[in-house]
C-alpha cells in the first residue's frame, strides 16, 4: 500500500516536473525542472528495490551531467524566451482528454493481456538490485558489451577534446 | 544490534541537534584558534572566556532584515540556503557512530555520500544565479567548476577504499579496518594516498580555504552569499560548517578507522566483558569524535596557515596532479588487493 502511495506520487512528480521544463520560459527553470524529474525517477529505482541504480541516477544526471549543463545555461547567459501569446485552451484541454482516454485503453489492453501493473517488489527483485549481482553479470555475461561500451566512450572523449581543442600557432 | 525503528528515529533526531549545536562550537573553536595562530585573542567577551558569542551571532541573523535584490528571481533565491542545510544534514545520516548505531545503514552507502556531495553543488550555485548580481554568479560559476573538478579525484579515492574493503556500505568498511591488530589496518596506513587525495579534496568540496574561490571575498565581496543576508546568510554560515564537521567524519570513517578504539582487539581480550556492552559504545563513540576533533582542528589550522589558491592553480592542481595520481592509485590498489588476495 505504502509503495503504491509512493509509486503515485512520485510518478505524478515526475510527469509534472518533466511538462515544467518543457513549459518554462527560462532555461535555468527548465534545467531545475529535470533535475527535480531526475530525482523523481531515481526515487522510482528505488521503490523497486534497486538502490545501485537509484543512487547512480542521482550521482551521474543530477550531480554530474545536470551540474554541467546548469554551468553551460549560465555562462552562455540566455535570455528568457518570450512569454507564448494566446494559449489555445481548447487544444489543451483536447490534449488533456487525449491523454486520458490514452491511459484508458492501456490500462484496458494491460489487464487484457494480463501484464502485472503493479512494481514488482520480491525478494528476487531485491536482490537484482544489488550492486554486487550487477558487478557480477556486467564483468561475467556482457564483459565483452561492457569493454565495447568503455572503448566507445574513450574514443568519444578523445574526439571532444581534439574538437575543443584551440590551436595556437 | 539491530536497532527497533524508534530507536533509529530518536538517534536522528540527536544526531540533527547535536549537528546544529556543533556549528556554533566550530564557529567558536575557529574564531579562537584563529586568533591564537595570528597572536590576538579572539573573542572572549561574551560569556565566560567568550562561549556564548557563536549564539549571540545567530540571535543577531534572526532579528537582522531579510533582504532579497529586486532582480532576484524570489522562489530559488530562498531556495538555495535551504537545499545546502537540508543536503549538508542528510549526510549525517549515513555516519556510523558507533558499532551498530547508523540512522541509515543502507548497501550504497558510500555512493549515497558521493551522490549528496555531487548534489551540494547546487545550493552554492543556485544561490550564485538567483541573486542577480556579478560577483554571485562569478561565485557560483567558480563553485561548480570547482566541485565537477575535484569530485572525479575524490570519487577515485573513495573508490580505492571500495576495493580494499569489498563492500559499499560505510559501517562495512570500517569493520574491514578493524584487522590488524592496533591501529595498522586503518586504511590510511594501506592506502596512504588515497588518504591524502580524499583530504585535499574534502576542503575543495566544503569550499574551505584554501580552497575558498567562490567567496574570495577580496575579489567577489562576499562571493555566492553577496547578496543574501539575516537568517539566509545564516543557513549558509551554518551549512558550511556543518558540512566541514561531515567532512571530518566523512575522513574519519574512511580513512581513520571511523569508531574503532586503537587496540580495540587487545582491549576486547583483556576485558572480555566489555564486548557488545553500552560503555564499548560509548568508547566508540568518543574516540570517533576526538579523531573528528583532530580533523576538524586541521581544517582551521590549514585555513590560518596556507594563502588561497589562484584560479589556474585551482585547476592544474585538479586536473593535472590530483586526478592523474588519484587513477594511478586505484590501479595500484587494484593490483595490489588481487595480489594480496592470492598469497593470503
Amino acid at each position: 500500500m505504502a509503495a503504491q502511495f509512493l509509486f503515485f506520487l512520485l510518478a505524478t512528480v515526475a510527469v509534472a516536473a518533466a511538462i515544467g521544463m518543457l513549459v518554462a520560459r527560462n532555461p535555468v527553470s527548465s534545467a531545475l525542472w529535470l533535475v527535480l524529474n531526475l530525482f523523481c525517477i531515481a526515487g522510482l529505482y528505488l521503490t523497486m528495490n534497486a538502490s545501485f541504480i537509484g543512487v547512480i541516477q542521482i550521482l551521474v544526471y543530477a550531480g554530474a551531467i545536470m551540474v554541467l549543463f546548469l554551468f553551460v545555461i549560465m555562462l552562455l547567459n540566455l535570455q528568457a524566451l518570450p512569454r507564448p501569446g494566446d494559449i489555445e485552451w481548447t487544444k489543451v484541454l483536447a490534449f488533456v482528454l487525449g491523454m486520458v482516454i490514452l491511459a484508458q485503453l492501456m490500462y484496458v489492453v494491460a489487464v487484457g493481456l494480463d501484464v502485472p501493473i503493479e512494481p514488482v517488489t520480491t525478494a528476487q527483485a531485491a536482490e537484482t538490485g544489488s550492486a554486487e549481482v550487477l558487478a557480477r553479470s556486467l564483468f561475467t555475461e556482457y564483459a565483452l558489451h561492457l569493454e565495447m561500451a568503455g572503448i566507445l566512450l574513450l574514443a568519444a572523449t578523445i574526439g571532444a577534446v581534439m574538437l575543443a581543442q584551440r590551436r595556437f600557432e | 544490534m539491530d536497532l527497533p525503528l524508534y530507536w533509529t528515529a530518536l538517534i536522528a533526531f540527536l544526531v540533527i541537534n547535536v549537528m546544529l549545536l556543533s556549528a556554533s562550537v566550530l564557529v567558536y573553536a575557529e574564531r579562537r584558534v584563529s586568533g591564537f595562530i595570528q597572536n590576538r585573542p579572539g573573542p572572549n567577551r561574551v560569556g565566560p572566556a567568550g562561549l556564548l558569542q557563536p549564539f549571540a551571532d545567530v540571535f543577531k541573523f534572526v532579528l537582522k532584515e531579510d533582504i532579497q535584490p529586486a532582480a532576484a528571481s524570489p522562489f530559488i533565491h530562498s531556495l538555495a540556503p535551504v537545499l545546502m542545510v537540508v543536503i549538508a544534514m542528510t549526510t549525517a545520516a549515513l555516519i556510523p557512530f558507533a558499532e551498530g548505531v547508523v540512522i541509515a545503514d543502507i548497501n550504497v552507502g558510500v555512493l549515497m555520500l558521493l551522490a549528496l556531495t555531487s548534489i551540494s553543488v547546487y545550493g552554492i550555485t543556485l544561490a550564485g544565479w538567483s541573486s542577480n548580481s556579478k560577483y554571485a554568479l562569478l561565485g557560483g560559476l567558480r563553485s561548480a567548476a570547482q566541485m565537477i573538478s575535484y569530485e572525479l579525484s575524490m570519487g577515485l579515492a573513495v573508490a580505492s577504499v571500495v576495493l580494499i574493503a569489498g563492500t559499499l556500505s560505510l559501517p562495512g568498511i570500517v569493520e574491514d579496518q578493524a584487522a590488524g591488530g592496533a591501529v595498522l589496518g586503518w586504511n590510511v596506513f594501506r592506502n596512504p594516498i588515497g588518504a591524502l587525495i580524499f583530504i585535499t579534496t574534502a576542503f575543495a568540496e566544503t569550499n574551505r580555504a584554501p580552497f575558498d574561490l567562490p567567496e574570495a571575498e577580496q575579489e567577489l565581496v562576499g562571493g555566492y552569499h553577496t547578496e543574501y543576508s539575516g537568517m539566509k546568510f545564516g543557513m549558509f554560515f551554518l551549512a558550511e560548517y556543518v558540512n566541514w564537521f561531515i567532512a571530518s567524519f566523512m575522513i574519519v570513517t574512511l580513512f581513520f578507522g571511523g569508531y574503532l578504539i586503537p587496540f580495540q582487539p587487545y582491549l576486547l581480550a583483556a576485558l572480555p566483558a566489555l564486548d557488545g556492552s553500552i560503555l564499548l559504545g560509548i568508547l566508540q563513540f568518543g574516540s570517533l569524535m576526538l579523531k573528528v576533533a583532530f580533523f576538524a582542528f586541521l581544517f582551521i589550522w590549514v585555513r590560518w596557515t596556507f594563502p588561497r589558491f589562484k584560479y589556474n592553480q585551482l585547476m592544474n592542481i585538479g586536473w593535472k596532479y590530483l586526478l592523474p595520481i588519484a587513477l594511478a592509485n586505484v590501479l595500484v590498489i587494484a593490483v595490489g588487493v588481487i595480489i594480496f588476495r592470492t598469497l593470503f
